[in-house]
């Protein structure tokens, strides 16, 4: 595998849009690589037209609709798919395809969030523990080492029960998982940073915490932050159709890719396609995800690159 | 060891981005995070066993002469690092029931009763009037002799709804875990056989599909073909022998994807080794290779896995119980959840919070006596 991982002089394809890559001048790191080197990596150029499609499927589809996704109709219940309804109708008579398009925006969404809010505390909490260090350190991290003792989904149903059911909520409970990951990840990654001869020159030369964060600390953590919050945006969406499939997440009747197949399964005798379209897409998309995790895992991570 | 390390570890953060649903593990997060930490090759660092203690690595090649007395300081240390997580994992689950919104008893009585005697009287009868230390012990004490409190929607002995549904959920379990092994076993030495072929690359795709697949939707998709279309089996399987095929196979699926891709990979790393090379030069047959040098090597990077998929599975149990109506740990979770019936709730949580803690604990402690290495130094 011919990259240009290190200090080419090409003009690299930085796909760090994060909000610290601005005012850091970056060196050719390991963020920097060629989009075309990056796409022959077959399973990363897979999963990204994969979900690429999905996404654009489900942000631009619905403008093409005119349906209400909720709008029910006595008559047409339970058909087949055909031209008229793509994906059939379900037991309100509602069109599945316009359900799938309006809720893949929740499902979408939420997972987004989901990273956004969970990684983002999980960051700071981690900056703060790495950064103070001492007891500070020793007891934030031990509170990560106890979420990180229950297994995923047990900590998002707990958080679920105490916060009970509905969209924001589901968010929140699986936004609470991450946490700790993120947490741990940048608390390491910070404090082995903090320890290396050229911090311990920035600081006598009178660099503050704010300037060893952005230009030393950031830039270090960002190629795994990128790689984890990837598969956990794949994740996300699992999990969020997962608490709507168990009746904690979305409410009906809004439609969302968990809440419909909950929905569809009651019916999963005489209406395959309720269940079976939203679901595929689903699988696709988190299939999608995890070849681009996996894909980027191999180009940013140094030690499996440079074989 | 570096090597094998980060292949767990990579291996591992494909499985936390895989499993039918519900994934993230301790181990496999210590494993994430020392996958990503080598990206800043932090290779003394990670070593101080504060976090992981893998013996792996942290504990490989100490240098006392004394190779049993390291094996049971290893051992005592273990044991003792799980009482501060079974306390902290008791606080949490304790605190459940006084993070939820509003009084307690409110949530028992439903909203609509608002007799002020009867809420005095569950006050006092559920010990709320009493500080939260002195609840709290209450409460241990209580769970420690068995007592887990009374379930509000059932009306019965929590101790005994987890008594009746346990039992289920093991059985579910264990045997997604036979299935995942045996099959996910098997896909990955082929596959690492026939290392970059269109088997492998099939193996190997059909692996990742299985461990992204929404276990909710592919337990559906199989009830759809082969007890709607093919009447193999019955839709609503209950607890019998064959109301159980349907469902570890959707458990066991998302887990064989995984294992699959983990046994390829120490496969080949084991098959990579000189002294394999040198069997191979000598003339011994490659299946006498395989089984005398590689697979006995592969098998020991393939234990810890095996003790957290117990930990994934008996969390994915919570979705697919659900999927097929099938009585067990998860589904009773799922439906105190929804009919807020905090006891059982705190119940099931704490139970498998802590079976999870203990398989993780076991497979540490076993390590040591598997691999001769870690006992002679």
């Amino acid at each position: 595998m011919d990259q240009q991982v290190g200090l080419s002089g090409e003009p690299g394809v930085l796909i760090a849009p994060s909000a610290d890559s601005g005012d850091v001048p970056t060196r050719g790191t390991a963020l920097r690589f060629r989009l075309r080197t990056a796409l022959r990596h077959r399973s990363l150029a897979t999963g990204m037209v994969l979900c690429l499609a999905i996404i654009a499927l489900v942000v631009i589809g619905p403008f093409f609709i005119s349906t209400n996704p909720n709008a029910q109709n006595a008559v047409d219940v339970f058909l087949a798919p055909s031209a008229q309804h793509l994906m059939g109708t379900d037991s309100f008579g509602r069109d599945v395809f316009t359900r799938v398009l309006i809720g893949g925006r929740t499902t979408l969404l939420s997972s987004a969030a989901v990273v956004v809010i969970g990684g983002t505390a999980g960051t700071i909490i981690g900056l703060i523990a790495g950064i103070i260090g001492g007891p500070v350190n020793f007891v934030l991290m031990r509170l990560v080492d106890l979420l990180l003792a229950f297994p995923g989904i047990l900590l998002a149903l707990a958080v679920a029960a105490i916060l009970g059911p509905g969209l924001v909520n589901g968010v929140i409970a699986v936004a609470v998982v991450l946490v700790p990951i993120y947490a741990r990840l940048v608390e390491r990654a910070t404090t082995v940073v903090r320890a290396r001869p050229y911090v311990d020159a920035a600081v006598t030369l009178g660099a503050g915490m704010g300037h060893i964060m952005r230009r030393h600390v950031i830039p270090n953590v960002a190629p795994s932050l990128i790689v984890l919050s990837t598969s956990w945006i794949g994740i996300a969406a699992l999990w969020i159709a997962g608490l709507g499939f168990l009746g904690l997440g979305v409410q009906p009747p809004s439609p969302e890719w968990g809440a419909i197949l909950n929905e569809g399964a009651n019916y999963i005798t005489i209406a395959w396609w309720i269940t079976v379209f939203p679901g595929t897409i689903l699988a696709l998309y988190v299939v999608g995800m995890n070849l681009v995790g996996d894909g980027l895992r191999d180009q940013l991570d140094p030690t499996v690159s440079r074989r | 060891m570096q090597v094998k390390v980060r292949q767990i570890s990579a291996m591992l953060a494909c499985r936390a981005s895989g499993n039918g649903l519900f994934t993230a593990s301790l181990g496999g997060l210590m494993f994430l995070d020392k996958d990503y930490m080598r990206m800043f090759d932090v290779n003394n660092q990670h070593d101080g066993g504060r976090h992981g203690e893998q013996p792996a690595t942290s504990r490989g090649r100490g240098r006392g002469p004394i190779a049993g007395a390291r094996v049971s300081g290893y051992a005592v240390r273990r044991v003792a690092a799980l009482l501060p997580l079974l306390v902290g994992i008791s606080v949490l689950v304790f605190l459940v029931i006084h993070l939820v919104p509003g009084d307690p008893v409110a949530a028992i009585l439903g909203t609509s009763d608002n007799n002020p005697a009867l809420v005095a009287r569950l006050h006092q009868q559920l010990g709320l009037n009493l500080p939260l230390p002195a609840q709290y012990l209450h409460w241990v004490k209580g769970v420690v002799t068995g007592n887990f409190g009374y379930s509000y929607s059932q009306q019965i002995a929590v101790s005994s709804l987890l008594v009746t549904n346990l039992g289920d959920t093991a059985q579910l379990t264990v045997a997604a875990l036979g299935f995942s092994l045996v099959f996910g076993s098997l896909v990955g030495v082929v596959a690492a056989r026939r290392r970059n072929t269109v088997t492998d690359a099939v193996g190997m795709g059909v692996a990742l599909i299985f461990l992204s697949m929404p276990s909710f939707w592919l337990g559906l998709i199989i009830i759809l073909v082969f007890a709607v279309q093919l009447h193999w089996f019955p839709v609503v399987g209950g607890v019998s022998f064959s109301g159980l095929i349907l469902p570890a196979l959707t458990l066991g699926l998302a887990s064989m994807g995984f294992i699959a891709r983990f046994v390829r990979s120490s496969v080949i790393e084991a098959g990579d080794q000189p002294h394999v090379i040198i069997a191979r030069a000598k003339g011994l047959r490659r299946w006498t290779v395989l089984r005398r040098h590689v697979l006995r090597n592969s098998v020991l990077a393939v234990l810890p896995v095996i003790g957290l998929e117990l930990g994934n599975l008996l969390s994915g149990a919570v979705i697919v119980e659900t999927v097929f109506s099938r009585p067990g740990l998860g589904r009773l979770l799922v439906t105190a959840i929804l009919s807020k019936d905090y006891p059982t709730v705190q119940a099931v949580v704490l139970l498998i919070a802590v079976i999870y803690a203990v398989l993780n604990l076991v497979v540490d402690l076993l390590y040591p006596v598997l691999d001769p290495r870690l006992r002679h130094g």
